[in-house]
């Protein structure tokens, strides 16, 4: 058998739905999972994804078609499949009031593990998710990163036939990430299980045997990451950008040229960008803007051809009004500091979460903020937005500290939170008119303000929709209209981009770009390392500590030569901690 | 006095995005209403300690004329249903223990002797004590027919005669009592949830950060936060009330603008209760929680089922720092027996203290319990 | 079946380190009921006692006197004499001012004596409506008091009584309760009313609590049957609820002196049984619902009140229409009310005994059967 799943034409139609029609998840996905494989599940969100993974568990069943998974009917031998999968949800159920080793122990025993072959096993596994100095320690009281490697390891008490992981790493820092799959691919190596996983970051899916992209609930693409890759293969390109220039900017400038350009992202310092099949350079009117640069061809990769592949499947959305940029505007950032923080501390009892941290971030700058998960980074956040008391150390936000000012302090900044956090049972319109109520605005200015931000964010027709309902990139851009209704001087953008699909994420910085070029500070926390890229300026917080500070490029080249910004993120991380350790003895 | 409008102008968007966050759920709708009129009809046919109908069982040693006369007056009343006549004593137990009757009647052997003689005939009732109040409802009502008995066998002539006069409730119904002590009662319970978990459930989602980063401050968003769960409490109020008046026929004696002032000062004291422990919660499971905690208490111990004075005394202090003991004490008052806003307004003193303690106390946790 | 053993007390072994460690159970399982048994047992009481009445002497003589002296050395009587009728009405009207210092008056006339000595002496009460079970009571007693006065004192005045005829008095007995006290009834019905709480609530909170943070969907991969899921939550919050029970029991023995009559060992037999009902009416309720909030607020709505109002706790379903009883008899909680009631102060009655504990065993199997059935390794 080497077929682990075969799926042949299934269907997944919900009929109890909130919004009162029945929704169609899945339509006439024809999948195989072979034996001993990572096969890889891609696409933007709503896609039908963690559908399609329930459904392989059991614990949905399919509307129409054929589901076999371990060689058996799914719909009719669901518990004996169950008893032979390792299934890892995409917020794995861990039991918070219970330790690390309590939590395997669990798992162990519902799976019949004997306790001899245990210790050898759970050691293994400790080891591998670095969980080993943690196994006393509530689940509860893990970071992210660690619950997720826990809850991988809670699903491999034992070797499982077929292991189904659904966006293991979402929210998850490029350390964590990186050991993840190194666990991953050592299993399959050593174990010959064979894995279904969903993701949305491409540079993982190339580290599979097997894509399969979905979008909308169909399959649009299957092969090797290979095979995919070269459908962009001669497409793809690398410029340099002008002087003064924020690359950004240029990259902005291609990516609106939608009849030419398939895609483009800000890299190296440069921007790197993919053409339309049968187009060629000389086609590109954007690239006359920068006459002293000169793009050079670079080899594809995987994202290159899902980005196309989407595009293809995906009309693209018009840009938003509101966003117009001068694509040749130099880089201004004024001498003016809107944030300044100096010696910056908060303990937690014993533990320090933020260790005496400074940063000035100018008017009119985009500021990265990144870390690892429990770096600190969140902290400083709420710190700075007055949500939480500073232990000591100085800060002010346009010249106050916004947890003692006067409340109308407030009104100079807008914030959009980690997880949509505006009011799920209220329409979109009910939540932007209750926020520009909140900021103090006329209702004459809240009816003009809305018409703005619902028109540049392309949520017209929607006004009355009920916020929760919307799929993740619509609330994600309701987050972002209800941050920026009251025109704020300064954003705070707290993981914006984390769990939403790449095409939404180059929407959202051409919007950031934008804002940006008018004007508006803005300091943003991601956990994707490519979109550093995008700032003026970064820091690399890790343990509560500042170990880098300065513009992408420095950031990057003190990581070494010619690597991206994640391979740069995860040398700097780990240079400091030897380090640390060193002088730690 | 611009500022005072543009503070109410933010006030009232934060109040109607509550209104809406609590209405547009279809769940939460039929929460506010269905068991506030359940309640109140059940309440109101089962909370009643008059007897409509008494079964009882005859055991009558007597075997006379005047036994009989008086077992006539007893199945003549309306009220007693004889089930039984036992012919000795030994069959009482079945009766009573299978709860067969609430009494049985026993008239001994010499009872016509003794009466005919001029002494005293002593009857007994003999009662359930699995439930006392049962109990001495029975006896009471025996006596009452006894002493009509008494006064038929004297051909009216008496010594003494005494007539009973009850002021507001002549005819001592104790649904007159229940029915509005259920206007505190029931919107007491909705409010406490609705205000508990209020800021409890904004911090669970992620959006009281979102709240606390407006210019919003710390006392537009608890008024903004009181009014919503005061009005609906309220409106159960109303709903109880028209219930009481229209379905059940009681009658408000009082002010109705007086029993408004009360339920409204009541109902705030509440609404602070709720959201100090709301913002002293870390989430939804929490408050439930501790909202169990001060329910309990406040419920048992407010004098709804069993008076206060029967307390023991340093339950009774305890009560003070209960607003419900004090809402019941002044809506039965001015509901029955309409009682001026002055002779209330000692029981509102109690409520509004609560309310100047709590309500700061939540607004100050707002900001102090964040991260 | 050793698999089944062993996952079974893995979720068991789970579940007791969630209780230990999150406060929350321990609150419901027993900080409630010790504070439920502490303020029904010691706060709530339905007698009346000492209740305050004022006697308007407007004839202060000997013979009035002698015969209110039933109240001085009556325990349910505190009264107060004065001597005007405006002085006696403005001790209980509290309609213009909050002073209100007596329940009910005993207004004696000024011209009482003479017209005693004529034959026909009038005395009236009056009672302050507000609270009309202790004014009926209070009624009750004194009209009783009176009669004994009149019915000693009868042929001293009249000389010229019509019939030589004695009069009726009527005594009171109460069986079960020879103290009298409502404590006795109130006690078996509290240990009704925690063991609903406590069971609904709790599994309620805990099962509802797995659906929303996901645990459940990583359980339902193992090979983990929905019996054990039932089971692993039933074993513990048994145990925990029986904790709640013993407790009731130890205090209604050692602190409140409620005689127990029956069989302690069917009492506790009893409670296991009722036990199925609550805690797999509480995991049906979460399971169905699986949302914390809504199912928590459900739970209390179908368990606490039914069980105050309805199941015979402090009102008897036998005075109520008999719509309101039928709905009182569908209610599992009536059956286990009289059953405990009925075992602590009267005795074993095997009848009562054997048809109420058949009733209780149907509809624990029925809600421990629906538990099992709705929690389905699905999520759809």
């Amino acid at each position: 058998m080497t077929h682990i799943v075969e799926a042949m034409h299934v269907s997944k139609v919900f009929h109890h739905t909130a919004s009162g029609h029945p929704e169609t998840a899945l339509q006439d996905v024809s999948l195989t999972v072979e034996q001993g494989k990572i096969t890889a599940l891609i696409g933007p969100d709503s896609a039908g994804k963690t559908t399609f993974i329930r459904m392989l568990c059991g614990l949905m069943f399919p509307s129409e078609g054929q589901l076999n998974v371990l060689g058996e009917d799914i719909t009719k031998k669901a518990e004996e499949v169950q008893d032979r999968l390792g299934y890892m949800p995409q917020k794995f159920g861990l039991y918070e009031d219970l330790t690390c080793m309590e939590n395997m122990n669990l798992y162990a025993d519902l799976h019949g593990i004997p306790e001899e072959k245990r210790t050898e096993r759970f050691n293994k596994l400790f080891i591998m998710t670095g969980l080993a100095p943690f196994t006393g320690r509530l689940a509860g009281k893990l970071s992210g990163g660690m619950k997720q490697k826990l809850g991988l390891a809670c699903t491999l008490v034992r070797s499982p036939d077929l292991l189904l992981l659904d966006e293991p790493t979402v929210g998850v820092d490029p350390m964590s990430r990186r050991e993840l799959w190194e666990i991953i691919k050592s299993l399959v190596k050593e174990e010959h299980i064979s894995v279904l996983v969903s993701t949305a970051y491409m540079e993982e899916a190339e580290l599979c045997d097997d894509v399969y992209i979905l979008n909308k609930g169909r399959i649009l693409a299957h092969g090797t990451p290979e095979e995919i890759r070269n459908r962009s293969q001669g497409l793809s390109y690398w410029m340099p950008v002008p002087q003064g220039i924020p690359a950004r900017v240029v990259q902005s400038a291609l990516l609106d040229e939608e009849e030419h350009i398939e895609d483009a992202v800000p890299e190296r310092g440069g921007v790197r960008f993919v053409i339309k099949r049968g187009e060629t350079l000389a086609d590109i009117q954007a690239l006359s803007l920068y006459p002293s640069c000169k793009a050079v061809a670079i080899p594809c990769r995987l994202e290159d051809s899902f980005m196309m592949i989407l595009r293809e499947a995906q009309k693209r959305e018009r840009l938003m009004e509101g966003f117009e940029l001068d694509y040749t505007a130099k880089r201004h950032i004024s001498s003016h500091v809107d944030i300044h923080v100096h010696n910056l501390l908060r303990t937690f009892g014993d533990f320090v979460a933020v260790d005496h941290t400074s940063f000035d971030v100018h008017k009119g700058e985009i500021f990265g903020l990144l870390g690892p998960n429990g770096a600190g980074k969140s902290t400083t956040f709420k710190m700075l937005c007055g949500l939480l008391p500073a232990s000591g150390g100085e800060l002010s936000v346009a010249g106050v500290n916004l947890r003692t000012a006067r409340a109308q302090a407030r009104a100079n900044i807008g914030y959009v939170a980690q997880k949509f956090s505006l009011y799920g049972t209220l329409t979109v319109k009910e939540n932007l008119r209750f926020f520009g109520g909140a900021y103090g605005m006329s209702k004459k200015k809240i009816f003009e303000r809305m018409r703005v931000v619902l028109r540049m964010f392309n949520l017209e027709g929607r006004e009355e929709d009920i916020a929760g309902q919307l799929p993740g990139g619509y609330k994600q851009r309701l987050a972002m209209a209800a941050g920026l209704l009251h025109e704020p001087k300064i954003l705070f953008l707290d993981e914006p981009t984390s769990g939403i699909d790449p095409l939404a994420r180059r929407t959202f910085w051409r919007q950031i770009t934008a804002l940006a070029a008018k004007g508006t500070t803005i300091i943003i926390t991601t956990h994707f390392m490519d979109e550093a890229e995008y700032c003026d300026r970064m820091m690399i917080q890790d343990q509560g500590k500042t170990i880098a500070l300065g513009t992408p490029d420095e950031v990057r080249k003190r990581g070494g030569d010619n690597l991206t910004m994640n391979e740069a993120f995860i040398a700097i991380v780990e240079d400091n901690r030897k380090k640390e350790a060193e002088e730690n003895g | 006095m611009d500022n005072i409008l543009f503070y109410l102008r933010r006030i009232l968007f934060i109040i109607r995005k509550e209104f809406l966050a609590t209405v547009n759920d279809p769940k939460s709708r039929v929460i506010l209403v269905v068991p506030a009129i359940i309640q109140t009809l059940l309440f109101g046919y089962v909370a009643s300690f008059n007897l409509d109908r008494v079964d009882y069982a005859l055991l009558d040693m007597s075997h006379s004329h005047y036994s009989e006369e008086l077992a006539a007056h007893l199945d003549g009343s309306g009220i007693f249903r004889r089930v039984a006549t036992l012919g000795n004593t030994g069959q009482m137990a079945q009766f009573i223990e299978n709860g067969e009757v609430s009494g049985v009647i026993v008239i001994p052997a010499d009872f016509a002797d003794k009466l005919v003689q001029g002494q005293t005939a002593p009857v007994q009732v003999i009662t359930d004590g699995r439930n006392t109040v049962i109990s001495s409802l029975v006896y009471n009502y025996v006596a009452t027919i006894a002493a009509s008995y008494n006064q038929d066998l004297h051909l009216g002539k008496h010594l003494l005669t005494v007539d009973s006069i009850t002021w507001y409730n002549p005819n001592q119904i104790t649904r007159w009592n229940f029915l509005p002590s259920l206007l505190p009662m029931i919107s007491l319970i909705q409010v406490m949830l609705l205000s508990g978990l209020s800021v409890a459930r904004e911090r669970e989602q992620g959006t009281f950060d979102q709240l606390m980063v407006t210019p919003l401050t710390s006392s537009e968003i608890l008024a903004g936060k009181a009014v919503p769960p005061l009005v609906i409490g309220l409106l159960q109020a109303l709903i109880v009330l028209l219930l009481a008046v229209f379905w059940f026929h009681v009658k408000v004696i009082g002010n109705l603008i007086t029993l408004f002032i009360v339920m409204f000062t009541f109902l705030l004291s509440c609404v602070g209760l709720g959201l100090a422990i709301s913002a002293n919660s870390k989430n939804m499971q929490q408050v439930m929680v501790y909202n169990f905690v001060v329910l309990v208490p406040i419920i048992l111990l407010s004098g709804l089922a069993t008076p206060v004075r029967n307390m023991p005394q340093a339950l009774q202090y305890f009560t003070y720092i209960n607003p419900m003991r004090f809402a019941i004490d002044a809506v039965r008052r001015v509901y029955i027996e309409g009682a001026s806003l002055a002779a209330v307004s000692p029981d509102l003193l109690p409520m509004v203290v609560i309310t100047l303690v709590t309500m700061p106390f939540a607004a100050w946790m707002f900001r102090n319990k964040l991260g | 079946m050793d698999d089944f053993l062993r996952r079974l007390t893995a979720l068991i072994k789970k579940e007791y380190k969630q209780i230990v460690r999150d406060q929350s159970s321990f609150i419901i399982g027993v900080v409630i009921p010790i504070m439920m048994i502490l303020l029904v047992g010691y706060g709530m009481s339905l007698d009346v006692k000492d209740v305050p009445v004022a006697v308007v002497m407007q004839d202060p003589s000997p013979t009035v006197q002698d015969m209110f002296s039933f109240m001085d050395g009556s325990s349910y009587f505190n009264p107060r004499y004065v001597t005007t009728y405006h002085e006696g009405v403005s001790l209980m009207d509290d309609r213009k001012v909050d002073d209100r210092k007596v329940d009910a008056l005993v207004v004696v006339p000024p011209d009482f004596t003479e017209s005693l000595r004529k034959g026909g002496g009038h005395v009236q009460i009056i009672l302050w409506g507000v609270d009309p079970t202790t004014a009926k009571t209070a009624q009750g007693y004194m009209e009783a008091g009176l009669a004994a006065w009149q019915q000693a004192h009868m042929r001293e005045y009249m000389t010229s009584y019509g019939t030589r005829l004695g009069m009726i008095s009527v005594s009171a007995r109460q069986w079960y309760n020879d103290a009298n006290t409502s404590t006795w009834f109130f006690v078996p019905g509290l240990i009704v009313l925690i063991m609903t709480m406590v069971g609904v609530f709790l599994t309620t909170m805990v099962m509802a609590r797995e659906w929303e943070r996901g645990t459940l969907e990583s359980l339902f991969v193992t090979p983990v049957k929905p019996l054990e899921i039932v089971l692993s939550k039933w074993i513990p919050y048994f145990f925990v609820s029986m904790g709640g029970f013993a407790l009731c029991m130890i205090a209604a023995r050692y602190l409140f002196y409620v005689p127990i009559r029956g069989s302690v060992l069917i009492i506790i037999l009893a409670s296991m049984i009722y036990l199925l009902t609550t805690l797999g009416l509480g995991l049906t309720i979460s399971s169905l619902l699986k949302d914390q909030f809504i199912a928590c607020q459900i739970a209390l709505l179908v368990s606490l009140l039914p069980t105050v109002m309805l199941s015979g706790f402090i009102f008897d379903l036998k005075s109520t229409p008999e719509f309101i009883n039928a709905v009182g008899h569908i209610m599992p909680a009536t059956y286990y009310m009289e059953l405990l009631k009925t075992l602590f102060l009267v005795g074993n009655n095997w009848g009562m005994i054997v048809k109420n504990c058949t009733i209780l065993i149907v509809y624990g199997l029925f809600f421990f059967g629906l538990s099992v059935v709705v929690t389905k390794k699905r999520l759809e």
